[in-house]
């Protein structure tokens, strides 16, 4: 075990570090491309650009040019933003995840309770014409681009429907934080998170549906019915059990990938500061060392969850540690 | 986000789709099973049917310009008339409310002119959606295509020489693999999509608003989603008996890459195809819709809903109909998807992500 923990270690280290040379060449390195060429677009003097090259770097070698940046933004933490000096990258990024942490962990809640619901209900109504049913609601789910569903539901419940009972307790776009004031935090928070949680409902309940009608034939199942246990829980205990197996490591790797900036059209739609807006409106602007930064936060938070998920899987199962 | 998820069962053996008899499938090449059994799926077909439609429908777009609308959905028309009923009205009408502030482009008509409405330049968006559908579907198949083939030529060279080829080949896959792929796809895009001029590689000049950019960006992408599979299959073909049979033949490699492994590997890729297909189309309306996809003139069913958010609350269709449509899109390849994976490979199961 100690092994494989090690082992999985050097190799979220060698990740890590191909993911920053990587980013970086993209940013700063794509032949035909001027690093600087967005601050042509507010009419720089020469010595402008000349002094903002100079100041990030810009005019030394490539690898100079990588082992400075990443020293500012690891070590020293003070890279700061293109346009806005002021704006430093780190604590802005810092400040964000707060959001993006609330958005993603109440979807997360909603779509782990609804997919075992919608799962287990197709499982249990499997032969009626509810399990088809619930299969194509997941489908169509799992086929919606959650930006467009964000801008239907502002529209029913910001616009057509807001002055009805249904909506009208729904507050205008933004976010207020949790520690200000937590029913605000909540009441700003719910459209965005059923809005989030579709695609995830739907995925997540057409594999557990699936996977629990796989261990449906195990002889395990089998014995359970043989031993005289209720339907019940023959169901929960051994079918349902086995099977979030898969639903918790998909869960794991989801998540990460969604705090790690997969939310950010979400954020986007429903205006959440969190840090897929502070990368979305960096793109807006080409803010090159901020949208750099964050797309490394992202690739850090889900390469070290993936570690994380691995070691704690392996801890689980045996099986699957290598030799 | 939740990828099309598929996990080839390792290759050869014939299996009994659920309610076949072996009577039933004796004798019969693969493909012929395969082709019986999805055209026994009456919901498979019907998917099959509207994604045609669909098609032919986006790429009708010029005609319906031309011919029913009468209009260019390219060209700015802020001062513009049409007949609505016989009677003459402006296509960027007069802002409402007390103030009379803006001007409120021409609502749906449900008439062959502006008959979703127009947008904010006075664009007739019925003509639009029809065009970004033809792009984004461009985009979205060739972008799918090529991650196949090129991620098939891929594992196909690593798995059949093994060694050092295959070794170098895995771990670049390995580390895009590693980038989430949503972020590798923005960073590409924003900086590639985003110069004025376009890109100059030597005398290569790529146009910005061409449609090659997002398509390529987004093929890269994927490609290690197929080459991982196919990979995998590629070493275990490589060990059967007929192999080993070719080998002392004397076939060359090229013979037994393409005349024998290669049969034996694609029905993975074909599985993976049309939910690889509706996963691009997903991308590349989330690309546009941030506005590093299709650029402008050019239109996407993305760039559409994004030019839609502003007139959402007043005129909610522009942002609405581009969506259902890729919402069909997606759905018919989904359906699609599922019944081409049973009909070659009844003993597929969702795969297991990571």
């Amino acid at each position: 075990m100690l092994v494989f923990v090690v082992r999985r270690l050097v190799s979220l280290v060698v990740v890590l570090f191909a993911i920053t040379v990587l980013t970086f060449l993209i940013f700063f390195a794509t032949p035909g491309v001027d690093p600087t060429r967005s601050l042509a677009g507010r009419n720089p003097t020469p010595e402008t650009v000349a002094a903002v090259r100079h100041q990030f770097g810009l005019d030394r070698s490539k690898p100079e040019q990588y082992v400075l940046m990443m020293k500012r933004l690891f070590v020293s933490r003070d890279l700061v933003s293109y346009g806005n000096q002021a704006l430093k990258v780190v604590p802005a990024i810092t400040a964000a995840a707060p959001v993006t942490f609330s958005l993603v962990i109440g979807a997360a809640i909603i779509w782990v309770v609804l997919a075992i619901a919608t799962g287990l209900a197709a499982v249990v109504l499997k032969g009626s014409i509810w399990d088809p049913l619930l299969m194509i609601l997941a489908l169509i789910g799992i086929s919606m681009p959650v930006f467009w569903l964000g801008e239907v539901a502002n529209l029913v419940t910001q616009d057509r429907l807001h002055d009805t009972f249904l909506f009208s307790w729904v507050p205008p776009l933004g976010y207020v934080p949790l520690t200000k004031d937590p029913w605000q935090w909540f009441l700003h928070l719910i459209i965005p998170w059923l809005t989030l949680s579709v695609l995830y409902i739907g995925f997540y309940a057409r594999v557990l549906r699936a996977n629990m009608l796989d261990v449906s034939n195990e002889d395990f199942v089998r014995t359970a019915r043989a031993k005289g246990l209720s339907e019940r829980k023959v169901l929960t205990r051994h079918m349902l059990r086995t099977s979030m197996i898969t639903f918790v490591s998909l869960f794991g790797l989801d998540f990460a990938v969604l705090v790690g900036g997969g939310a950010l059209l979400t954020e986007v739609v429903f205006g959440l500061p969190g840090v897929g807006l502070l990368t979305y409106r960096s793109l807006v602007a080409l803010d090159l060392p901020v949208i750099m930064a964050t797309v490394i936060y992202g690739a850090f938070f889900i390469t070290i969850a993936n570690a994380l998920v691995d070691i704690v899987y392996a801890r689980l199962d045996p099986r699957i540690r290598p030799a | 986000m939740a990828e099309f998820a598929y996990e080839p069962e390792p290759a050869g053996g014939v299996v009994l789709a659920p309610g076949e008899s072996a009577r039933e499938i004796a004798g019969k090449s693969p493909w012929r099973l395969a082709g019986r059994r999805l055209l026994r799926n009456r919901v498979a077909l019907a998917a099959a049917g509207l994604f045609v439609l669909i098609v032919v429908v986006s790429f009708g777009a010029p005609l319906y310009a031309e011919h029913i609308a009468h209009t260019d959905p390219f060209a700015n028309n802020l001062n513009g008339t049409t007949v609505v009923d016989g009677k003459k009205v402006e296509v960027l009408q007069q802002g409402g409310g007390p103030l009379k502030l803006g001007e409120t482009p021409i609502g749906p008509t449900w008439q062959s002119n502006y008959f979703l409405g127009a947008d904010n330049q006075g664009r007739d968006v019925m003509a639009r959606v029809l065009y970004g559908g033809r792009a984004s579907l461009l985009i979205g198949v060739g972008s799918a295509v090529l991650a196949c083939l090129a991620a098939l030529l891929l594992a196909l060279v690593a798995g059949f020489f093994r060694g050092p080829v295959d070794m170098v080949l895995s771990r670049l896959m390995d580390l895009i693999w590693a980038f989430p792929i949503f972020l590798l796809a923005i960073s590409l895009a924003t900086v590639l999509l985003t110069a004025p001029d376009g890109l100059q590689w030597g005398p290569v000049h790529v146009d910005p608003s061409s449609l090659w950019v997002p398509t390529l960006i987004i093929a890269l992408v994927y490609v290690p989603y197929v080459y991982r599979p196919v990979r995998g299959q590629v070493l275990s073909v490589r060990e059967k008996e007929y192999v080993e049979a070719a080998i002392s033949q004397g076939a060359s490699n090229v013979r037994l890459m393409f005349g024998e492994i290669l049969p034996n590997v694609v029905t993975t890729v074909i599985v993976m195809l049309p939910l690889m297909i509706a996963t691009t189309i997903l991308t590349e309306s989330a690309l546009s819709f941030l506005s590093i996809g299709v650029q402008p003139p050019k239109a996407s069913w993305g760039t559409i809903i994004d030019d839609g958010q502003d007139l959402l609350y007043s005129r909610p269709w522009v942002a609405i109909a581009p969506g259902i449509m890729i919402v069909l899109t997606v759905l018919s390849l989904n359906v699609l998807g599922d019944g081409v994976r049973d009909a070659l490979d009844p003993r597929a199961k969702l795969r297991i992500k990571g």
